[in-house]
C-alpha cells in the first residue's frame, strides 16, 4: 500500500513538473547552501591543521615575553639563551629534536637581482622540528655549524626571486654585507594558512647569524618537537616548569616567556572556522524552512486542486488514513527529491568551491545524511497540515466542489 | 454454504437497509433546515430501488445516508442487523469499501489516469496484490465492454463511456449495495439506456441490490420498485 501511494506521489509530481520543480526550489537551494557551507569549512579546517602539520609535528615553540593578546598585558621577558635550548634537550625526556632560533629581515643580492626577506639561523634541528625538506644540494655539515661558516640554504622563493631558472648551488649571494655560498635549497611549501609566504627565507647556520649578522649571543625562539605518541601537553608543562627554574620565577608570579603546542593553535584556528560554518549554516538552514513554507502552499494548493478526487476516493472507501498518507508522502517525496538534488547540487558547488579556494574538498557522509533527514523532516512537518486537511474533507461536499 | 445460511439464521432475518423513523437537519436556530423528516424505509437484498423526486425534496440526503456517506440526525439505520449510527467515520469507511460502490452523476473518475487505474482504485483500498488487481478490473472494464480501452484516460472517452468506466468501478469490488445518483444525468437517450441496461444486467445476473436516486420516470421504469420523495417525506411508493 506504501509503495502503492509512494508511486501515486511520483504521479502526480511529474504531472506538474514545472510546479513541483520550483516547489522544491527552496529545499534544493536550502540543501545545497547548507553542504556547500559545512564541505568548505571542513576543508578549511582540513587545510589548516595541515598547514599546521606543515609547520612541524609535535612542535612546541618556546618565546620570550608573555603576550594575553592585542591591547593586553604585555611583559617583555629576557631573552633566551643557547643554554636553555641546551637544558632542555638534556633534562626533558620524549623529545626528537631541539632547535633554537633566531631571525632577522635582510636584504639578500645576487648580481643585480635584489630581495627583501628575512634570514634564519639555527642548526640542521630545525630542519627536523619544522618539517623542511631539501630539494637541491645539502644541509650543514657540522662543522660548518659549529664553525659559522658563511654558507647558506634558500627557501625557494628567494631561489626564485634571485636566480630564476638558474641552478644557485656553489653560487655565492650576499645577506646584507656578509657573502654567502649556496649550498642548497628547501622543497617548497606554500602559502601557510595564515597567508604568508613560508617559503620566504634564507637559512644560515646559528652562529653565524649571531656572530657576523645580529651581533647577539641570545637567541629570539626555541622549537622542540616531541616524540610520537607523547602529549605535547605534558611535555609543554615540563618546559615551563624547567625554565621557570631556570629563570628564578617565583611561586604565584607569572611567566615571563611562552611556550605554545601547536594543538592550541589548531584548536584555535579550528574553532573560529567552526563557529563560522554554523553560522553560515544557520543561514542555509532558513532557506530550508523558507522552502517547507512553499510546500506547505502548494499542497494547499493541490488539496484544493482535487477536492472531488479526494471526495472520490471518501466514496469509494478511503479512509481518512489513507488520504492522510497520500497527501502526506506525496509531500515528502517532493521534498525528498527536492534535497536529492539539493545533496547533488551542493556537492558539485562545494568540489568547484574547494577548487576556487584551494581548499581539499572534504567529503562528510553526516552532513549528507543530515541534510536528507532533514528535507524528509520538512515534507512531513510542512506537509501535515495540508494533508489534514484533506483527510477531513466532507465526502459530500467534496463531491459537490467544482 | 447453505449450512451457512441455514446457522445464520438470526442475521438473515434482518433486512438488508432498514431505516426507521430517520431525520436529517441541517444547521441551527433560523438556518435550520429538515431535509428528512422522518423516514422510514426497508430494501431487501436483491431489489432495484429507483428515488425519485423534485429537486429539494430529500432524495439525495437520504441517498447519502443510506451510502454511509452522511449520518442522521436521528432514527435508526440498520445495514445488515448493523446499527450504522453506532460506527465511527472509520468503520463508516470500511462499510463503504467493502460493501458499497458509488457512481455519480459526474463520473468523477481520476483525471489523467487510465480507465484501468480508475477501475483498480476500490481494490488498492481493499489491499488486493497488483496482479489480481489488474485481472478483475479488465474483467470488469470488458463487462462493460471498455476492455479495448483500459489505456485511455478519462479525457480521451465520450461521457457515456466514462460513466461504463464508473460502472465497472463501482461494480469490480463485487459490492453488496450499488449507489448511483442520477447516472444518466449527463447523458443523451442512447447512452442512458445503455448504462440503464448495465446497472439492470448487475442487478438480475451479479445479484447487487441497487439504489439509483433519478427524477427521470423513464429510468426509473427500469427500478423493480420506485420511491417518490416529497419534502423530506416519503410520498409514495409503486
Amino acid at each position: 500500500m506504501l509503495w502503492e501511494t509512494f508511486l501515486l506521489a511520483l504521479r502526480e509530481i511529474r504531472r506538474n513538473v514545472m510546479r513541483s520543480s520550483l516547489t522544491a526550489l527552496g529545499i534544493i537551494i536550502g540543501v545545497a547552501s547548507v553542504i556547500i557551507m559545512v564541505t568548505l569549512g571542513a576543508g578549511a579546517t582540513a587545510k589548516v591543521t595541515a598547514d599546521i602539520g606543515e609547520l612541524g609535528k609535535n612542535l612546541i615553540h618556546i618565546r620570550p615575553g608573555q603576550w594575553h593578546g592585542p591591547g593586553g598585558a604585555h611583559i617583555r621577558g629576557n631573552p633566551l639563551e643557547l643554554s636553555d635550548a641546551a637544558a632542555i634537550e638534556h633534562q626533558i625526556p620524549d623529545l626528537i629534536a631541539v632547535a633554537p632560533a633566531s631571525n632577522k629581515a635582510i636584504h639578500a643580492i645576487y648580481g643585480n637581482q635584489n630581495w627583501s626577506t628575512s634570514v634564519t639561523g639555527s642548526t640542521n634541528a630545525f630542519l627536523i622540528v619544522r618539517n623542511w625538506e631539501i630539494g637541491m644540494g645539502r644541509k650543514f655539515s657540522e662543522s660548518e655549524i659549529k664553525g659559522g661558516k658563511s654558507v647558506c640554504i634558500l627557501g625557494s622563493t628567494v631561489k626564485k626571486q634571485l636566480f630564476g631558472g638558474e641552478n644557485p648551488i656553489g653560487a655565492m649571494i650576499r645577506l646584507g654585507r656578509i657573502s654567502f655560498k649556496v649550498i642548497g635549497v628547501f622543497r617548497p611549501k606554500g602559502q601557510s594558512s595564515f597567508g604568508t609566504d613560508q617559503d620566504d627565507f634564507v637559512f644560515i647556520p646559528l652562529k653565524t647569524l649571531q656572530r657576523r649578522i645580529t651581533g647577539k649571543t641570545t637567541v629570539s625562539s626555541i622549537f622542540v618537537s616531541a616524540m610520537d605518541g607523547v602529549s605535547t601537553k605534558k611535555v609543554k608543562k615540563e618546559i615551563e616548569l624547567l625554565m621557570r627554574e631556570r629563570r628564578h620565577i617565583k611561586q604565584g608570579k607569572e611567566d615571563d616567556f611562552r611556550v605554545m603546542d601547536m594543538q592550541e593553535i589548531v584548536n584555535m584556528m579550528t574553532r573560529t572556522t567552526g563557529v563560522l560554518t554554523a553560522l553560515l549554516s544557520a543561514v542555509a538552514a532558513v532557506s530550508l524552512v523558507v522552502g517547507g513554507i512553499g510546500i506547505m502552499n502548494i499542497m494547499l494548493v493541490s488539496v484544493t486542486e482535487r477536492t472531488r478526487e479526494i471526495g472520490t476516493r471518501l466514496a469509494i472507501g478511503a479512509m481518512e488514513r489513507d488520504v492522510l498518507m497520500q497527501f502526506l508522502v506525496e509531500a515528502v517525496v517532493l521534498s525528498s527529491l527536492g534535497g536529492i538534488c539539493g545533496i547533488l547540487l551542493g556537492l558539485a558547488g562545494a568540489s568547484a568551491g574547494a577548487r576556487a579556494l584551494s581548499v581539499p574538498f572534504v567529503f562528510k557522509p553526516g552532513i549528507v545524511a543530515i541534510a536528507f533527514a532533514f528535507s524528509v523532516a520538512v515534507g512531513i512537518i510542512f506537509g501535515y497540515f495540508p494533508a489534514r486537511k484533506a483527510a477531513r474533507l466532507d465526502p459530500i461536499e467534496a463531491l459537490r466542489h467544482e | 454454504m447453505e449450512n451457512k445460511k441455514i446457522n445464520n439464521f438470526e442475521s438473515s432475518r434482518h433486512p438488508l437497509i432498514e431505516l426507521a423513523n430517520v431525520t436529517r437537519i441541517y444547521g441551527t436556530g433560523d438556518a435550520r433546515v429538515s431535509a428528512l423528516k422522518g423516514i422510514d424505509l426497508c430494501i431487501e437484498n436483491g431489489e432495484f430501488v429507483a428515488i425519485m423526486g423534485a429537486s429539494g425534496s430529500g432524495k439525495s440526503t437520504c441517498m447519502n445516508v443510506l451510502g454511509c456517506m452522511d449520518t442522521p440526525t436521528s432514527g435508526s439505520y440498520l445495514f445488515e442487523g448493523i446499527d450504522v449510527g453506532l460506527l465511527s467515520g472509520n468503520q463508516r469507511a470500511l462499510l463503504r469499501r467493502y460493501y458499497f460502490g458509488f457512481v455519480f452523476q459526474g463520473f468523477n473518475l481520476l483525471n489523467r489516469t487510465s480507465a484501468l487505474e480508475n477501475v483498480e482504485l476500490p481494490l488498492i483500498y481493499r489491499r488486493i496484490p497488483a496482479g489480481e488487481r489488474k485481472a478483475r478490473a479488465l474483467e470488469a472494464l470488458s463487462a462493460v465492454g471498455l476492455d479495448n480501452r483500459w489505456k485511455h484516460t478519462p479525457a480521451e472517452l465520450s461521457g457515456g463511456q466514462q460513466q461504463r468506466v464508473a460502472l465497472a468501478r463501482a461494480m469490480v469490488s463485487k459490492p453488496e449495495v450499488l449507489f448511483a445518483d442520477e447516472p444518466t444525468g449527463n447523458l443523451d437517450s442512447v447512452r442512458s439506456l445503455e448504462v440503464m441496461d448495465l446497472l439492470t444486467e448487475f442487478n438480475k445476473i451479479n445479484k447487487i441490490t441497487i439504489i439509483m436516486v433519478t427524477h427521470d420516470p423513464e429510468m426509473a421504469k427500469y427500478a423493480t420498485r420506485q420511491i417518490i420523495f416529497r419534502d423530506g417525506m416519503i410520498q409514495g411508493s409503486k
